[in-house]
């Protein structure tokens, strides 16, 4: 009956646990020590993994908290749904970190997690995505919503000669950041490109697969199409993957934000002309170095704030705790080959 | 009548429910013991709420499969009735108007699929991947890309707060009364008799009097009005009422059921066996996350302890049956 002295055993457990239970938990971790960055544990909780845009991100974060003395764990969902980074957050509330440095997948369905996350001492700087301000200590922001949209809109209207259809490829119709652009990109057609029309946007979900698929139905509902605007990375490069094999090529100007990697071949054989983005290596390192900022103590977050950024230098933080890294950058023939990520 | 080769007790705990417990427990244990940070009150807050949804659907899901069908709707009733909750509040009605009325939306939706299996005699695979796609198309449609996130706070607090300074959330309150409702249910009443006897045999169940559609249309307008009411919770607990809430979690709901020792042929399962599959499942991830362990290598050992428990019975039925015949005890 060796199995049911095994079950005794288990039952025996259960009993234990019941106590153990009753006697409430540890108290490990940090009320972040003032003035110190030696030794602070951030967790780094992108939108997803797999993501080469967040493994930018990370390396920067890495490389900043190597310069500080501090750890950092990257963590997140493998899908960048509302929900799905809530128990990563409250795993970083258990461990009591010192600092969570975050891309919001929605701008409130986390809300409560970081409220908890703070209240256990733990600081919060988002990055990329932002939430609702009054759930993070800052945001560090890529470029400011009205610098992205001015650029892609100043991009393709180049490309396409300033006049004729666009469609829009975004990633998923809830994503923060894309909607906020669009909504600006739209403004700005109707006053400042009036012989540009915008005649769809679609949704590929930040899906390699569904935004190639996307793509090819854009063509197809769009015999005149003149130009693509994609202001994700993944729907850019896949945008630019059908068109570079596709009747389209030299065509229908792809355009919008993308990283040099992804999009090295397209902008070598011609099938994008140039392209934008920020810099996720450096705007990782700056959130971190913001969080190791709050952390240390040497800022809190209010408007007027400044702090010392590594080889970045110094940046200010702006109304509602807003840090911004700079302008976009265009990335095209002449340039790409000097960076990599 | 056959005489039983053990005392009553030993077979109480030798049931694939009590493993099922038995490693929930084990797990627990492991974790509080190797686990920095598991140990903590936050831990039993966390996993309650996460578990929550997930619990509560599993419930009527337990007497659904045991009757030998399925519900793959659920997590789209789940996203509908939250887009219902919100659009309500939004028009301005209370929540106490808009309670009741997303878990009433829920039920017809539940009535929709039991009718169609129970009446329209269709395999209810086949009608539930039909209403996942219509319930989930109508939710994403009726909210198009926004939310509605305006919720009182006295609401949405009360979703996540914890009863007095206990790490227990309120949530758990009702859960224990779901739990214990749906337990009478299925191992203390005919119509739970019932439930097992269509799943051995819905055949043999007609022809000793029970009435087959009746019960499963009962079972499905359950499914959709619990389904409905995790929904509510889900919305609160988030403070977002959105479309694509809650996503795939059909497929949390059948694992945590089938790991909980319910037979997806039908005719067995246990109340039990469910909840603790449910909590394995919220402990393993849990502690799992604590270790800095990757959500794909989570979603590997929880697909493998699944795969696992589908596949062990049969090799042990399979044995089982081989050996009887020699003991002389062949059916």
């Amino acid at each position: 009956m060796r199995f049911t002295s095994v079950l005794a055993a288990g039952t025996a457990a259960v009993l234990a646990l019941g106590l153990t239970a009753c006697g409430g938990g540890g108290d490990e971790g940090g009320d972040g020590a003032s003035g110190e960055t030696e030794g602070a544990t951030i967790t780094m909780l992108p939108k997803n993994l797999g993501n080469p845009y967040f493994e930018a991100s990370t390396a920067g974060a890495e490389e900043a908290a190597e310069e500080l003395g501090a750890t950092v764990d990257e963590v997140g969902p493998d899908t960048a749904s509302p929900d799905s980074q809530v128990p990563f957050i409250n795993t970083a509330a258990q461990q009591g970190v010192s600092a969570l440095v975050i891309s919001a997948n929605d701008p409130t369905a986390i809300g409560d997690a970081l409220d908890e996350a703070r209240s256990a001492g733990t600081k919060v700087v988002t990055f990329d995505s932002d939430t609702e301000p009054q759930y993070r200590d800052l945001f560090v922001n890529q470029a400011s919503a009205e610098g992205i949209a001015d650029k892609q809109l100043e991009l393709i209207s180049d490309q396409i000669g300033g006049e004729g259809e666009i469609a829009i490829l975004s990633a998923s119709a809830n994503a923060t950041n894309q909607n906020a652009w669009i909504a600006i990109m739209e403004e700005k057609l109707a006053s400042d490109y009036p012989d540009i029309e915008l005649v769809e946007t679609a949704y590929g979900d930040d899906d390699d697969q569904t935004s190639f698929d996307k793509t090819a139905a854009l063509l197809q509902s769009h015999p005149d199409l003149k130009g693509i605007v994609s202001p994700t990375t993944v729907g850019i490069a896949a945008a630019a993957r059908y068109v570079s094999t596709s009747e389209y090529k030299g065509k229908v100007a792809v355009t919008g934000l993308g990283t040099p990697n992804q999009m090295r071949e397209y902008v070598d054989d011609g099938t994008v002309e140039a392209f934008a983005l920020w810099n996720p290596t450096d705007l990782g390192y700056l959130a971190t170095q913001a969080a190791a900022a709050l952390v240390a103590g040497d800022i809190t977050g209010e408007e007027g704030d400044t702090f010392e950024a590594g080889r970045l230098g110094e940046y200010t933080v702006g109304a509602d705790g807003e840090v911004l890294l700079g302008e976009p950058f265009v990335f095209d023939k002449s340039n790409i080959d000097d960076f990599d990520f | 009548m056959r005489t039983h080769a053990r005392p009553w007790w030993q077979r109480a705990l030798l049931t694939r429910e009590m493993l099922t417990i038995l490693i929930l427990v084990a797990a627990w244990v492991v974790a509080s013991a190797v686990v920095q940070g598991f140990d903590g009150p936050l831990t039993i807050t966390y996993l309650v709420l996460d578990v929550a949804p997930v619990l509560l659907i599993a419930l009527p899901m337990t007497l659904i499969i045991a009757t030998g069908e399925i519900d793959l709707s659920v997590a789209s009733v789940v996203g509908l009735s939250s887009v219902t909750f919100g659009l309500l509040h939004q028009a301005g009605f209370g929540l106490w108007v808009a309670l009741p009325a997303s878990v009433l939306l829920g039920a017809v939706c539940g009535a929709v699929n039991g009718t169609l299996v129970a009446y329209g005699g269709l395999p209810s695979l086949a009608v539930t991947i039909g209403s996942l796609a219509l319930y989930r198309g109508l939710a994403v449609g009726l909210l198009g890309t926004t939310a509605v996130t305006d919720f009182p706070e006295s609401w949405t607090d009360g979703a996540t707060e914890n009863l007095g300074e206990s790490p227990w959330p309120v949530v758990t309150l009702g859960l224990v009364v779901l739990i214990a409702v749906f337990a009478v249910l299925l191992h203390a009443t005919p119509f739970g008799r019932n439930v097992l006897d269509i799943g051995r045999s819905s055949e043999a169940a007609r022809f000793s009097g029970v009435d087959v559609k009746r019960t499963l249309l009962v079972l499905f307008v359950l499914s959709g009005a619990v389904s409905a009411l995790a929904g509510v919770y889900y919305t609160l607990r988030y403070g977002s009422a959105r479309g694509d809430n809650a996503t795939g979690m059909e497929l949390q709901v059948v694992a945590a059921v089938l790991l909980g020792g319910v037979s997806i042929f039908g005719g067995r399962g246990a109340i039990h066996g469910v909840v603790a599959g449910v909590l394995l499942i919220g402990v393993l991830s849990s502690a799992l996350r604590l270790e800095g362990v990757t959500v794909n290598v989570i979603n590997i050992v929880i697909g493998t302890a699944l795969v696992v428990s589908v596949v062990a019975p049969r090799i042990a039925g399979g044995l089982r049956v081989r050996r009887r015949p020699a003991v002389g005890q062949g059916s």
